[in-house]
């Protein structure tokens, strides 16, 4: 039962001036798998998703989707192939209404290829959306400019945003940062349906408990470096892991 | 300890707002027309206003012709701002509009019928492509560039003496009369100003205005926003290439002016003190603004510190714009209500 590679990251490295931010880091990802991404504060792991989606231009080293060489790829392209990634400081467009906001992707040139030229009603869509990762269909919320959407909320918009693209593979960078427990809670279940409908995920995170129960197997990254790769209960006995995170946290989750 | 009465403000609001911010639940034809009331008597002044020929003067009409050439440079600005580009030049739309409308007239001897239209979609092909390297720059940066880009036009028009040099380009073919014109330039700025308005309700229009927000997901969401910004840099230059060809045809002249930083400042006072992001707002603004300058031309010099301080009451004392305020208090209403204070209360 070997699935296609969907991804495949080939020693991608990314200097900043002196700063090592990511140094020969390679890993594959096969279609509907879910990999965590992990690692201290600034070791390098937003910067590979940058690389990996074209946000950043990489110093050396290669990516290939679905066998494709996209080393470089201008953003918006990489985003019509199919790969959807949220921000770890997402912003909404501040002064549209919520649902508004999943307009703009769900007008996409992949979206509206996908469908065909014709759509039926990307009003009913956006709503739609919303309510799947976790907004009230009757409150007023979705109708409210997104300037005043609270954080939490922020988060699951930025996870809607990514949805409204039928992506091929989601990379989620710090989707749990800034919320609560509870609403973290609350978007598990929703994650852990995507990993089932084999839908091929990223995610980056911290919160390692709750990542551990969506994804498949895990890389970690230390001072740009990936150090440790494997299942999730393996790598947190790996020594230079525990260290890296100088025990506490890995302690706590395994 | 009876209660003392109290008085304080209610306010209500007209055309109930239902669900979103753009969908209004009207109930009575009176809503309606109390909706679109403003829009009708706006549009019938300005298109009963070349009639009065005889009561108002051709002084007057040039005026609102000069008005309008502004509302049109506004709008254009409206626009750019619109996805984040702030120009300070608006000048050099004006001025290559109004060149390439010379240059046609005067070289090929073509007709205004002719050489407007064309120097209104070649100019803004032109200042497209001219704008394009400096897309992706933000804010103050950008907004240096067009700055320097009419100048820098002056300049090199003056040195070079190419296209009539310092002396211009005279003896161009008129319009046909003073209506005619009028009818044009009120027809062309209506147009833009409902076409806009209703370009920014589309999803095309959505995107645009999201680049400003937050061009990063915009990105993300699949849009090449290089592409976009200078789709919405060539639709913001029409009017203001089309403002240049026309004012050369109706001075039947034109020379370095064309570049004057009048037509960089005029037109962003005008969307500043009119309101931003509303495009009504823009026009209001230049029919505030290019009269009342007019009207203290008498005054000499203390004509620009009257003006100066009337921008700063403006932009101090309504900082949302002209036509936000208006359209707030014109959907609101307040009426005082009485109402118990409890004792100690103030
Ligand atoms: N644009 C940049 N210019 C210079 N240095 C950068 C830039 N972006 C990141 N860095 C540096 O690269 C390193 C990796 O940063 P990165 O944001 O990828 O870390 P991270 O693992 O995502 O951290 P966090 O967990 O805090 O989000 C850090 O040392 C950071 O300071
Ligand atoms: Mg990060």
């Amino acid at each position: 039962m070997s699935k296609e590679t969907i991804l495949e990251v080939r020693n991608l490295s990314k200097n900043f001036g002196g700063v090592k931010a990511v140094s020969e880091v390679s890993f594959q990802l096969k279609r509907g798998e879910a990999l965590g991404v992990m690692g201290p504060n600034g070791c390098g792991k937003s910067t590979l998703i940058n690389l990996i989606t074209g946000f950043i231009k990489p110093s050396s080293g290669q990516v290939f989707y679905q066998g494709k060489d996209i080393t470089g790829i201008a953003p918006h392209k990489a985003v019509n192939l199919g790969i959807a990634r949220s921000f770890q400081m997402a912003k909404p467009f501040y002064n549209i209404p919520v649902y508004k906001n999943l307009i703009i992707p769900l007008f996409s040139p992949r979206v509206r290829k996908l469908v065909g030229g014709k759509f039926g009603d990307r009003d009913e869509a956006a709503i739609h959306l919303l309510e799947d990762v976790g907004f009230e269909r009757d409150s007023s919320i979705p109708y409210k400019a997104a300037g005043s959407l609270p954080h939490g909320y922020v988060k699951r918009l930025e996870l809607a945003r990514c949805l409204s693209l039928e992506p091929d593979l989601i990379i989620l960078d710090e989707l749990f940062s800034g919320m609560s427990m509870s609403e973290v809670a609350s978007i598990l279940p929703f994650l852990e349906r995507l990993r089932d409908e084999g839908k091929t995920l990223i995610m980056v995170e911290h919160r390692l408990k709750e990542l551990f129960r969506v994804v498949d197997k895990v890389v970690v990254l230390n001072f740009g470096k990936k150090i440790a790769e494997g299942l999730p209960e393996e790598v947190v006995q790996n020594e230079e892991v525990r260290k890296s995170y100088l025990g506490s946290e890995v302690d706590s989750s395994a | 300890m009876s209660a003392k009465v109290g008085y304080r403000k209610e306010r209500l609001d007209r055309g109930i707002k239902a669900r979103t911010d753009d969908i209004f639940a009207i109930s009575t034809y009176r809503e309606i027309l109390y909706l679109i009331l403003p829009r009708v008597f706006v549009i019938a002044g300005l298109l009963i206003f070349p009639l009065l020929g005889d009561f108002t003067g051709v002084y007057w009409q040039n005026v609102i012709v000069i008005t309008c050439t502004i509302a049109l440079l506004a709008l254009s600005w409206d626009l750019l701002h619109s996805v984040g580009l702030v120009s300070l030049g608006q000048a050099v739309f004006f001025g290559v509009g109004a060149y390439i409308t010379g240059f046609l007239a005067q070289q090929f001897g073509l007709p205004p019928l002719v050489t407007i239209p064309l120097a209104t979609v070649f100019g803004a092909l032109v200042c497209t492509m001219l704008l394009y390297p400096v897309l992706r720059l933000r804010g103050v940066y950008f907004g240096l560039i067009t700055f320097a880009l009419p100048l820098l036009f002056m300049r090199i028009i003056e040195t070079t003496k190419v296209l009539g040099g310092t002396e211009g380009m005279s003896g161009l073919p008129a319009l046909p009369s003073i209506a005619i014109s009028l009818y044009i330039i009120i027809t062309i700025t209506l147009v833009c100003v409902f076409g806009f308005q209703r370009l920014f309700e589309t999803d095309y229009g959505l995107v645009l205005k999201a680049i400003k927000d937050n061009d990063r997901s915009v990105i993300a969401a699949g849009f090449n926003i290089s592409w976009f910004k200078a789709q919405a840099v060539f639709i913001a230059a029409l009017p203001a290439t089309f403002a240049g060809a026309f004012l050369t045809h109706h001075y039947q002249f034109v020379g370095i002016p064309a570049f004057a930083t009048d037509y960089s400042i005029l037109p962003l006072a005008s969307a500043i003190v009119g309101g931003p992001g509303s495009f009504f707002g823009a026009m209001l603004g230049a029919f505030l603004l290019v009269p009342l300058s007019e009207l203290l031309r008498d005054l000499g010099t203390l004509r620009i510190v009257i003006y100066s301080v009337i921008l700063l009451i403006f932009v101090v004392g309504l900082p949302e714009g002209l036509y936000p305020y208006l359209r707030r208090k014109y959907f609101q209403f307040e009426r005082v209500v009485s109402m118990e204070l409890e004792e100690g209360g103030k």
